[in-house]
């Protein structure tokens, strides 16, 4: 109450002192842990793991290495000074056409060359961040809503909302099903929102997703689709982690689905992608926001100029992603890199028996930590998580930050850290769950040699059941 | 729930509290019956709405009966004439309320809104084969936001730019073009910068003198900049200021150019439906930075030739006192100093205690205050309140190294802060819009040179202030008058001898001339919101000294045709 007058006092908006921004929840107060305690291998060897960080790191050297070698894609060096004058002074929206072919270009690459994208549908935006708030923009008014499939992205929340006045409606998806999204769980968060009076302007989809780290199946895509069509809302779908897939199920982009659709409205739908996960560069903060609506295109470029990426940047990235040869080679060897690094995370942690969702895409596992906790409850997966942050030192997401249906799911990134780290992450990991385990154990086993006694005594025929070692292996 | 609660009972206190008149007369029943189930349904709806347990099923006939009473008694001719008439205007009144509130949600295929598709892309690739979808398919709605952007392109400012897009003067491509004076961007000095950043990239990728590679570069970095880069352009804020005042690297938000930064504030400091004052004409592009995505307005101060488009307070505090009887919240006043488009240097005492004496917030956009070259001596906001530290928390100021330092592509723009809140908001807010790492890890180190930037300040300003009397004289020459200025990179034309008639149409007529005939791009006062008809905003730094001949040239062809009408 006292914060609100003095802020009353100072006559800001609601913008800048409500709580749009989120970081009032969990899976920020988990990056503080990070940012007071960071973890050094040598001059902090017990600090705080930052595994709470969708980051791709695994491939700087190559991008390093062309930096070095292709001087010239640089303005600010004596071999690319020629070019100074026009680039530094370009100011245009629209964006550097030799960056937007460019990007086009990379993006039809990274979809197997199976669709085409036109350079002048490319509309820039400062990281998908900006992207997606461009699109709430153009595509939904205030108190209007998005259907989003959870769990999802908690930057969502703030992305989408803070400053549009969107609502965010939760599909809700369930851990029986693998999470996937259902015609019935869609039809159900629609109807909800129109019972409560929202309307509903359109559906987003993140594919691969964040936290699963699953792909969206092509049948899944076309129901979706379908479902948008039938509404006549618009679909959005979030790429940005469609060149972190490795091996099957392969990913498949909404431009293609949409292309075998041949009857389909694509004023509805809209690509949002960033070179921040698939390139590993968020520090350059390049957004692109795709739509094959013309006037979402038209609206959203005149927006771009609330979030440019310097043109110098611009001219650094066509250079590199012009570069075909070393496109291809980057890509698969990321591709490589990170399907290597998920089959350690997931064989290290499957030796101490957790299971994460299977996934082969993104940047993150989708970790089930349901047996350790105390109860199916929020709450329990909340002491569990701080449990995790402050004495195993590691920062995961707990699956409440995602609006996760069922308690126990954590999202764990492995991308943003060397192997060496790694290791040592996944060792404090089996030592925790070691721990817990055998405390869990004895407790069973004083329990089921109580239950023997009793058992003996009544000759119950289903005694085994409740052994831990039967419950360890389903 | 509570106030739910309260306003049903205030909704029953007030019926009771109705002169009662007697109730027998039978004839009246039918008529009743349906008044009555009309009450009845619309209790229900309001029972339903407020979900108020239904518990007292037996209140909605009382209601209702009392409700009727007085109207028996117009009807019967016993009296009551004005409750008669208001209580069915005030049920009809609930009625519609009622629909209202309860309507069916809009259906879904909404007006088209194809209209605003005035764009001409070219379809995709893979859509040709695609276009079966005809118009029995629903048409879409963007969101009433959007339609508003895309209208904006209408203003004279941006025709005339993508104008230039298109048809680009160029000496040996193109010598038929339009020739640029529209944009305020300086293209006098860049060979300065280009020299001095030429260094190697290659230093900074590989982690030479210091630099943390790419890891330090690529990743995820503080959205409102890196600490290093602030403290640089800390300083060189401090030199283009002319070193009266320095600036503290933690009271700044950085964004991807002056625009975010312009809108970032909006966003903190107005709620939808606020204003905030701007003496005008003002910069035309404040219109999209500021109104577009925040719903908030602007409502121009006018400023006028004979006071040499110096802003009155007077004119202040009457728009202030409009605004007020509109019954609009003024959150603030926004300045652009030195002003654009006139040029001059603003009294920055004047407009802090007007802005004290309201307690309302100052935006100050000092975008060109290392572009000064005139008589006037520039005086920023952080200088004056340096001492006056109870009012300081209401004062932010925009900066960017678009205009001073010659790199609009760069994309870096600074909020200039006192307040704690806000700088928190905005560092959150600038996610949407943050400088690119390895563009602030190139500049860094070239704004920490200070021998460099005190040489680039001078030999820029000599340079605006040379072309600045090149072009002034030669409008002098056609008969031209410029009002004086001092900072900027334009200068501020009075062509409204040429213009017929004087009104906003005739100056639209000539500006067409301009931008068709002469192929000068200049910028018409209305779109700066200039009350007075005639003036111009020519932008002189995208010239070259050879090429201010041939605009003249191209300006007297213009001149010639208008003077007759004189």
């Amino acid at each position: 109450m006292e914060f609100k007058s003095r802020n009353q006092g100072q006559l800001l908006s609601k913008i800048a002192t409500n709580d749009g921004h989120g970081e009032n929840s969990p899976y920020f107060d988990g990056w503080k842990a990070y940012d007071s305690d960071p973890y050094h291998p040598t001059e902090n060897p017990h600090g705080v793991i930052q595994m709470g960080l969708a980051e791709n790191q695994l491939c700087f050297d190559l991008i390093q290495e062309w930096i070095k070698n292709n001087p010239k894609a640089s303005i600010c060096t004596a071999e690319g000074a020629a070019d100074f004058k026009d680039i530094a002074i370009y100011q245009d929206y629209h964006g550097l056409p030799q960056f937007r072919n460019a990007v086009a270009r990379f993006m039809e690459k990274v979809r197997g060359n199976r669709v085409r994208f036109d350079p002048d549908r490319i509309v820039m935006s400062g990281g998908a961040t900006g992207a997606q708030e461009t699109l709430a923009f153009c595509l939904v008014d205030r108190g209007e809503a998005l259907l989003v499939p959870t769990p999802y992205y908690p930057g969502n929340d703030r992305d989408l909302t803070w400053r549009t006045g969107v609502k965010l409606v939760p599909v809700v998806c369930e851990s029986s099903d693998a999470f996937q999204i259902t015609r019935a769980a869609l039809e159900a968060a629609y109807k909800q929102a129109q019972d409560s009076n929202i309307r509903v302007k359109g559906l987003l989809l993140n594919n691969p997703s964040n936290p699963l780290g699953t792909v969206i199946d092509r049948q899944t895509l076309q129901e979706s689709l379908d479902f948008t069509a039938d509404k006549n809302i618009h679909l959005i779908c979030d790429e940005i982690y469609s060149a972190t897939v490795s091996g099957q199920p392969g990913f498949t982009s909404i431009a293609e689905v949409v292309q075998e659709n041949p009857h389909c409205n694509l004023d509805l739908v809209h690509i949002v992608y960033s070179l921040s996960k698939d390139l590993g560069f968020p520090g350059f903060r390049v957004g692109v926001v795709y739509s094959y609506n013309d006037a979402v295109v038209s609206c959203a470029r005149k927006m771009s100029s609330f979030g440019l990426v310097s043109t110098q940047t611009q001219r650094l990235i066509a250079g590199m992603l012009s570069d075909e040869e070393f496109v291809d080679g980057f890509l698969a060897e990321s591709r490589r890199r990170l399907g290597k690094r998920r089959a350690d995370m997931c064989e290290g942690l499957g030796q101490v028996g957790i299971w994460n969702l299977e996934g082969n895409a993104g940047l993150f596992c989708w970790m089930d930590l349901r047996r350790l906790l105390k109860a199916a409850t929020y709450e329990a997966e909340l002491e569990l998580w701080r449990l995790i942050v402050n004495e195993v030192k590691l920062n995961v997401s707990p699956g409440a930050a995602f609006h996760c249906s069922e308690p126990g799911w954590f999202r764990v990134c492995f991308a943003n850290m060397d192997d060496e780290t790694m290791e040592v992450a996944m060792e404090r990991i089996r030592k925790f769950v070691a721990r817990k385990q055998r405390r869990r154990m004895e407790l069973e086993v004083s329990l089921s040699f109580r239950r023997r006694r009793d058992e003996l005594v009544m000759m119950s025929p289903h005694s085994p059941m409740a052994s831990p070692l039967v419950r360890a292996r389903t | 729930m509570s106030s739910h609660k309260a306003k049903s009972k205030r909704f029953q206190n007030r019926i009771p509290s109705l002169p009662l008149h007697s109730s027998k007369s039978p004839p009246q029943t039918s008529r009743k019956h349906t008044l009555h189930s009309l009450t009845h349904r619309r209790r229900r709806g309001r029972l339903h709405m407020t979900q108020t347990p239904p518990n007292d099923e037996s209140r909605p006939t009382r209601t209702g009966m009392r409700l009727i009473v007085p109207l028996q008694g117009v009807v019967q001719g016993r009296g009551g004439i004005l409750l008669g008439s208001l209580i069915p205007c005030a049920l009809f009144y609930f009625l519609q309320f009622y629909l209202k509130r309860n309507r069916s949600p809009p259906p879904p295929n909404p007006p088209p809104s194809r209209s605003a598709s005035s764009s001409d892309l070219p379809r995709s690739s893979s859509r040709p084969n695609l276009l079966s979808r005809g118009a029995s398919m629903g048409r879409v709605q963007l969101s009433a936001r959007a339609n508003h952007v895309a209208k904006a392109n209408e203003s004279p400012y941006y025709i005339g730019l993508d104008r230039v897009r298109e048809d680009a003067y160029d000496e040996l491509t193109n010598p038929d073009g339009v020739i640029q004076l529209g944009l305020a961007e300086n293209r006098l000095s860049l060979d300065l910068i280009e020299e001095r950043l030429s260094k190697n990239l290659a230093d900074l990728m590989s982690g030479a003198g210091g630099h943390p590679g790419l890891r330090g570069i690529a990743t995820y970095q503080p959205f409102d900049g890196l600490l290093e880069f602030k403290m640089a352009m800390a300083d060189f804020m401090t030199e283009a200021m002319g070193n009266e005042v320095s600036f503290d690297p933690l009271k700044m938000v950085l964004t991807s150019g002056g625009t975010p930064a312009l809108e970032i504030l909006s966003f903190c400091l107005a709620d939808p439906g606020n204003a905030f004052l701007v003496p005008a004409p003002y910069y035309p592009g404040f219109d999209r930075d500021l109104k577009w995505r925040t719903g908030v307005e602007l409502i121009p101060v006018h400023c006028r030739s004979c006071d040499n488009f110096a802003l009155s307070i007077t004119a202040l505090e009457q728009a202030f006192n409009q605004a007020r009887k509109r019954g609009q919240k003024v959150r603030g006043i926004l300045i652009s100093n030195p002003s654009n488009p006139v040029g001059n240097m603003l009294n920055p005492y004047d407009i802090l205690d007007f802005a004290r004496e309201r307690n309302i917030h100052i935006i100050s956009d000092e975008i060109f205050a290392g572009s000064t070259y005139g008589n006037e001596k520039f005086v920023s906001m952080a200088e004056i309140v340096d001492s006056e530290d109870a009012f300081k928390d209401r004062v932010h100021i925009v900066y960017g190294l678009s205009k001073d330092l010659c790199i609009p592509g760069f994309r870096v723009g600074v909020i200039y802060s006192f307040n704690e809140n806000v700088l928190k908001a905005s560092k959150k807010l600038t996610r949407f819009s943050s400088v690119s790492t390895p563009t602030q890890q190139i500049l860094a180190p070239m704004l920490s040179d200070k021998r460099f930037i005190q040489e680039y300040i001078n030999t820029n300003r000599q340079r605006i202030r040379s072309m600045y009397d090149l072009v002034v004289s030669g409008l002098k020459e056609l008969g031209l008058e410029c009002t004086e200025s001092s900072g900027g990179l334009y200068c501020w034309v009075d062509m409204s001898k040429l213009i017929s008639p004087y009104n906003e149409k005739g100056e639209l007529d000539l500006w067409d001339k301009l931008l068709n005939t002469a192929k000068i791009n200049v910028t018409p006062g209305s779109a700066c919101h200039c009350i007075e008809p005639g003036w111009f905003r020519f932008c002189f730094t995208t010239l070259r000294v050879n090429e201010v001949p041939l605009v003249m040239e191209r300006i007297r062809k213009v001149v010639e045709i208008c003077k007759p009408s004189v």
